[in-house]
């Protein structure tokens, strides 16, 4: 079962949501939940956990292409299939470059050459790590190198390293709609929204919304930061039948709690009530 | 005319409140949307459209059915996993995955593949009742936002010359991912609005990092101090440490979301509170940095 944890807009509490879904959930489901951080332009989840012992660290790449210029004809054919502009090729001055910060890894140019001039090299594209917590079955982060643009390759490669055989996966997801959210959630059997009740995150999560309706996922809301705005977004969810999975309330220590890093410690009771009825609401749309 | 981003590398931090803010100080100033995938500026700003234009969002395969032999080719040579077998037991192409990198076309001995371009993007001049804005609407899981950072980045850019605009000021995107890079490339400074909370630090020096690589100079916002004074302080002696200058800090307020509610700037909703007085002169400190070049390179 994989549950992703989306969110539009950024700074709504995917993180805060994900860390204690992740707290809670372990406990309910005997410690056999994992939880995976797949922002990976920004990994947040593990600041959470100090204490945590980290496992393994695997540096990943992706395929480039590397040209030798004493194979290459400077025939251009790589650089015409090459749909992202990332091969240039000047015959009269015998020059052939590739832009690394182009290239998407498809494979197409090494398809395309028939002189045997590409090689195929590694381009770093950040690292996984995975780590042991004090309580459930670890949390795995990716993290992209700096300056990469290829954060939806790196969230494959997560994904894929991913141990399967948990009850239940979580998904941290990074914020936006764009390419990397749709693969955070692409195999995910539920999605959370998290939203914020405030206009800002009211239009962030109508365009998530659609993002799930054509993706065609199941999915619910968790309204965090409750209180602090107005109530159009419960409007909004009751217009359009979409379950309200869970209500967080805004509460002032709470968030000075996590600007140290302290998710666990003082949780508030009406806070703590508010997971309790959380983990409740997800077990009935597990099951 | 001086161009000036505002990240954050987390989201939540703040960016557009306070890009809203400056934006109604600003006065002879053109205003862009950089977070292209989440853009909220709008929802203060309102801008009345003038002009739609087209994006083209990357392109996506289609395989004709009829003519597919089924042999695999496809599903083999692509790199995404775009490419699935339906119910029916034929190649189908998911439209969120494809990159459009047509390498399946050029590889199907049936010729049954075609790529067409995805024009589900837009984006707009409009003006508001501070100046022009340039924004945009991705459509929904499309690509290439970095691209559509660059192409309203550039439109602002000529409004602000035609104009004889003093600033561009550019609202950004979250993270340190494409749509942020495109955002920081050539841009005069960036304001860095940042949250006095572990995540808020991490995600900033990661951006830090990233503009450091552009060498764009880097000024700093502490939103919401006094949440932690004590880690403010952390944030303080890191931007010190890193030759940032602080602009200022702002204490949390929930009037920045009250303002928000009626759709107005916080300046406009209040504009003789401690804190509307504190960007006034927030702004008039970034003004005279971006003016006095020596200051900050």
């Amino acid at each position: 079962m994989q549950i992703a944890i989306a969110s539009g807009k950024g700074g709504t509490g995917k993180t805060t949501v994900s860390v204690n879904l992740y707290y809670f959930l372990s406990v309910k489901y005997n410690n056999k939940v994992q939880l995976i951080d797949c922002d990976v332009e920004e990994p947040n989840d593990m600041l959470f956990f100090p204490q945590a012992k980290k496992k393994s660290e695997t540096e990943v790449y992706t395929i480039v292409p590397e040209i030798d210029k004493a194979k290459c004809t400077f025939c251009k054919k790589c650089a015409v299939w090459c749909e992202f502009n990332a091969i240039s090729i000047v015959k009269n001055l015998k020059f052939a470059e590739v832009n690394y910060d182009l290239c998407h890894s498809c494979g197409a140019c090494f398809e395309a050459c028939t002189f045997d001039a590409l090689k195929q090299i590694e381009n770093p594209l950040g690292r996984i790590s995975e780590y042991q917590t004090t309580f459930g079955a670890g949390i795995m982060e990716g993290r992209l190198e700096i300056g990469s643009a290829m954060q939806t390759a790196l969230i494959k490669k997560v994904k894929k390293q991913a141990s399967t055989g948990q009850t239940i996966t979580l998904l941290d997801a990074p914020p936006g709609t764009s390419c990397p959210v749709v693969e955070t959630v692409a195999n995910a059997d539920y999605v959370i929204l998290v939203t914020e009740p405030t206009p800002f995150g009211l239009h962030d999560l109508k365009i998530a919304v659609e993002v799930l309706k054509e993706l065609k996922k199941p999915f619910g809301v968790i309204v965090n930061k409750a209180g602090l705005g107005n109530n159009d977004v419960y409007q909004f969810l009751k217009e359009n039948n979409i379950t309200l999975v869970g209500n967080i309330p805004f509460s002032k220590n709470y968030a000075a709690n996590y600007s140290r890093g302290d998710l666990f410690e003082n949780i508030p009771a009406e806070l703590e009530k508010s997971y309790h009825t959380i983990v409740d609401q997800l077990q009935l749309i597990i099951s | 005319m001086k161009e000036i981003t505002v990240l954050s590398g987390k989201g939540g931090a703040g960016k557009t409140s306070i890009t809203a803010a400056l934006a109604s100080l600003a006065q002879n100033a053109v205003f862009c949307d950089n977070d292209v995938d989440a853009s909220d500026l709008h929802l203060i700003l309102k801008p009345e459209i003038k002009e739609t234009h087209q994006f083209d969002s990357g392109s996506l395969a289609f395989i004709n059915q009829e003519t597919c032999t089924k042999c695999r080719t496809c599903q083999d040579v692509c790199r995404f996993e775009a490419i699935f077998t339906n119910n029916d037991g034929s190649p189908e192409v998911n439209p969120l995955q494809c990159e459009g990198c047509r390498l399946c076309e050029r590889l199907c001995p049936a010729d049954a593949i075609q790529t067409h371009q995805n024009l589900n993007n837009n984006w707009y001049v409009s003006y508001t009742r501070f100046g022009a804005m340039v924004h945009a609407k991705m459509g929904v899981g499309e690509e290439n936002s970095g691209k559509l950072v660059t192409r309203i980045r550039e439109k602002a850019r000529e409004i602000a010359l035609e104009n004889k605009a003093d600033f561009v000021l550019n609202d950004g995107p979250p993270g340190i991912g494409c749509t942020a890079i495109s955002s920081i490339t050539g841009t005069n400074a960036v304001l860095l609005v940042i949250e006095p909370t572990v995540s808020g630090l991490h995600d900033a020096k990661r951006l830090v990092e990233l503009v450091n690589s552009f060498q764009v100079p880097i000024c700093a916002i502490i939103n919401k101090y006094d949440i932690n004074t004590e880690f403010t302080a952390t944030v303080e002696s890191y931007l010190k440490e890193n030759k940032i200058v602080l602009v200022g800090k702002i204490p949390f307020s929930k009037m920045f979301v009250e303002s928000i509610l009626v759709e107005k700037s916080l300046i406009e909703f209040a504009p003789n509170h401690p804190i509307s007085l504190n960007l006034k002169s927030i702004w008039k400190m970034i003004r005279q940095l971006l003016i006095s070049k020596t200051c900050f390179q």
